[in-house]
């Protein structure tokens, strides 16, 4: 009896599993199918190339200062594109084409520590909030309240502006504080949601110990939206990173390639010069920003049950 | 000494600023061991709560349990948080209404059957595989090793509860909980999972206490049946005595509004008048009196006591009288 069910069983679950019926499938199919969700996968995929492997492709050594002697200052000359150097060189005469690949590392390191030092600091408070309840709850989420009442701009300039000396490392931190009360929210509001779910009360009448429920039956069931926020995050992250460097709370190191830095000199000193050393870094922001967002966005709706067809 | 024993549990809901709601009031039922007990009502009559209440996972805040559950002796009631949960999955197993919802999503059957054999029996996760697999052997799904490595998604409805079922009995529990357990489902499963469970108590000798609005599913299963109405206990009975002579004009009414394939072609279903109030006061007369065919003045001033009745416990002062010739009057 129970053969002959399996010999009728198995094809028809065949099927199943090659429509992609598991969750993680179903998105992943319904991502290939948008335009949008293709144009910031390839957007972003591009930049991360680009970015690991900027040593191996930048042209010229991003430091080196080639045509400094061309450069005069006062008579607000920069040697602009020629053979050798396809966007030009900067005030150094620095070749801008490596120091923008370059720097695209820099951004990548920035924007994806300072979104999983958020992501982390925010499930751990979010978590506790989510699983304790009662007053661990309510104390936690006035402070989250608090975080989020400041602007996010105006909070990362205030954390930035904390650090005697600034680095790289008072960027990352600053903007990961951005994030820890977007994602301790967004994670607590998910958590309570489980809580109260007929599978957790189902565990707990199991007699499933606290800390399995918490984190077996609670916690993966809660991530998705973080997961998805996330990506969201990375995209403000990097503009925020080369905000704070633009308003120069950033890296101190004149030398180091930065979009945020670029962009803040080439504005401020060089737009009637050289417009073009602002605009370089700002399209190069933008895009990635744009390539994430789009990611997130798309992964969003994707993920979205409301969505399922 | 019965399996379980419940004594005057009374919940209360209590909201500040809010007169307190009593969902079950007073309700007193043994279950011996082996035994099929049912609790019967339509909505909001208090069964869930009284087994939510038993397994005590009823919410922290916002309500009051008092009384008593006897369970081998011992008042589960009185239980450390930590010794009920030693208790829960071991001692009582329990099955919800809606298997998709029940289960986790996220994590394969296998993970959640074996996480209780692991919590209970001790077992390794080897040792519980094996053991997973007899189990889903038990409740017949086919193909259990397979089953095993799959999602809750992937299973059909009925799979799922008898997934289900396969968790809530993998310890062995002398005494399962079954709260609506088919009402979820499709009625030809229904009447599958009726039949494994039916099958399995036998063979395990496990108590069941069966909670439903579904008269056709205690007429299937159950030995001894409590009607409830406004979290009280309107009428208990052997299950051949209640379908053949109910008593309370409540369990008549329920009795009588079910379709049936005897009936004439243009009989019509006779419903109950009106729908459970939100907080039935059973001070100051019977609950059940505004709907009650059979109300007599004295209804609407004396709160009924519940009294013994022809082997049974009855709570009504004018209850439906017995046919006066065999053969006539409610089958």
């Amino acid at each position: 009896m129970n053969t002959l069910l399996n010999k009728k069983k198995e094809p028809i679950d065949k099927l199943a599993a090659a429509a992609g019926h598991s969750l993680g499938g179903e998105a992943l199919r319904r991502m290939l199918r948008s335009p949008v969700a293709i144009t910031g996968a390839v957007i972003t995929g591009l930049f991360v190339l680009l970015a690991i492997f900027a040593p191996l492709i930048a042209p010229k050594d991003p430091f080196q200062r080639y045509l400094q002697d061309k450069v005069i200052l006062g008579q607000g000359i920069i040697p602009g594109s020629q053979a050798g150097y396809p966007l030009g060189v900067d005030d150094f005469g620095r070749d801008e084409l490596s120091r923008l690949l370059v720097g695209a590392q820099n951004t990548l390191l920035v924007g994806v520590l300072a979104t999983v030092i958020g992501v982390a600091v925010g499930i751990l408070i979010g978590g506790l909030a989510g699983a304790f309840g009662g007053w661990v709850d309510t104390v936690l989420m006035r402070m989250v309240d608090v975080m989020l009442s400041v602007p996010s701009l105006l909070l990362a300039i205030s954390v930035a502006a904390l650090f005697a000396k600034p680095s790289q490392w008072t960027v990352i931190i600053a903007v990961s504080i951005i994030g820890v009360p977007i994602f301790a929210r967004l994670l607590r509001g998910s958590m309570l949601a489980q809580r109260n779910s007929d599978h957790v009360l189902a565990a707990t009448s199991l007699g499933v110990k606290r800390g399995a429920i918490v984190f077996r039956h609670m916690l993966p069931n809660s991530l998705g939206p973080v997961i998805v926020q996330a990506t969201l995050t990375l995209a403000t992250a990097i503009l925020e990173a080369a905000a704070l460097s633009f308003l120069g709370l950033g890296d101190a190191d004149q030398n180091r390639a930065e979009w945020g830095i670029m962009l803040s000199k080439g504005a401020k000193q060089f737009l009637d010069v050289r417009p073009e050393l602002a605009y370089y870094p700002a399209i190069a922001i933008i895009v990635v920003a744009l390539g994430f967002t789009l990611l997130g966005e798309s992964l969003r709706e994707a993920l979205d049950p409301k969505n399922r067809r | 000494m019965a399996l379980l024993e419940v004594r005057d549990l009374t919940v209360d809901f209590v909201r500040r600023g809010e007169r307190p709601f009593t969902a079950v009031d007073g309700v007193s039922f043994d279950v011996e061991p082996g035994q099929t007990v049912g609790l019967v009502g339509e909505s909001g009559c208090g069964k869930s709560v009284t087994s939510l209440a038993i397994m005590r996972l009823l919410a922290r805040r916002g309500n009051k349990v008092s009384g008593s559950v006897r369970f081998e002796g011992t008042d589960l009631l009185r239980l450390s948080d930590k010794d009920m949960r030693d208790r829960r999955g071991r001692d009582l197993g329990m099955v919800f209404q809606d298997p998709l919802s029940s289960l986790n999503p996220v994590i394969p059957i296998g993970l959640q059957i074996t996480e209780v054999l692991e919590r209970h029996r001790g077992m390794s996760r080897k040792v519980a595989s094996v053991e997973a697999v007899d189990l889903l052997n038990k409740v017949g799904i086919p193909d259990p090793s397979r089953r095993l490595t799959e999602y809750p998604h992937q299973l059909s409805g009925g799979m799922r509860q008898r997934a289900l079922i396969a968790i809530a009995l993998a310890c062995r529990p002398r005494l399962l909980i079954a709260d609506e357990p088919t009402t979820a489902l499709d009625v030809t499963i229904q009447a599958q999972i009726l039949a494994l469970l039916r099958e399995l108590v036998q063979d395990t000798g496990t108590a069941l206490i069966m909670i439903t609005h579904d008269l056709g599913v205690v007429a299937g299963l159950c030995d001894e049946v409590n009607v409830l109405y406004g979290g009280k206990i309107v009428e208990r009975a052997q299950r051949h005595q209640l379908f053949a002579q109910p008593r309370h004009p409540y369990t008549h009414g329920l009795l009588a509004s079910i379709p049936r394939l005897d009936a004439g072609r243009h009989e019509k279903l006779i419903p109950i008048r009106g729908s459970v109030a939100d907080n039935i006061p059973w001070d100051g007369g019977c609950a059940f009196a505004p709907r009650c065919p059979n109300a007599l003045p004295v209804c609407r001033e004396v709160s009924p006591r519940l009294v013994p009745d022809n082997g049974g416990l009855l709570r009504c002062h004018n209850p439906v009288r017995p046919p006066v010739a065999a053969g006539g009057g409610i089958r």
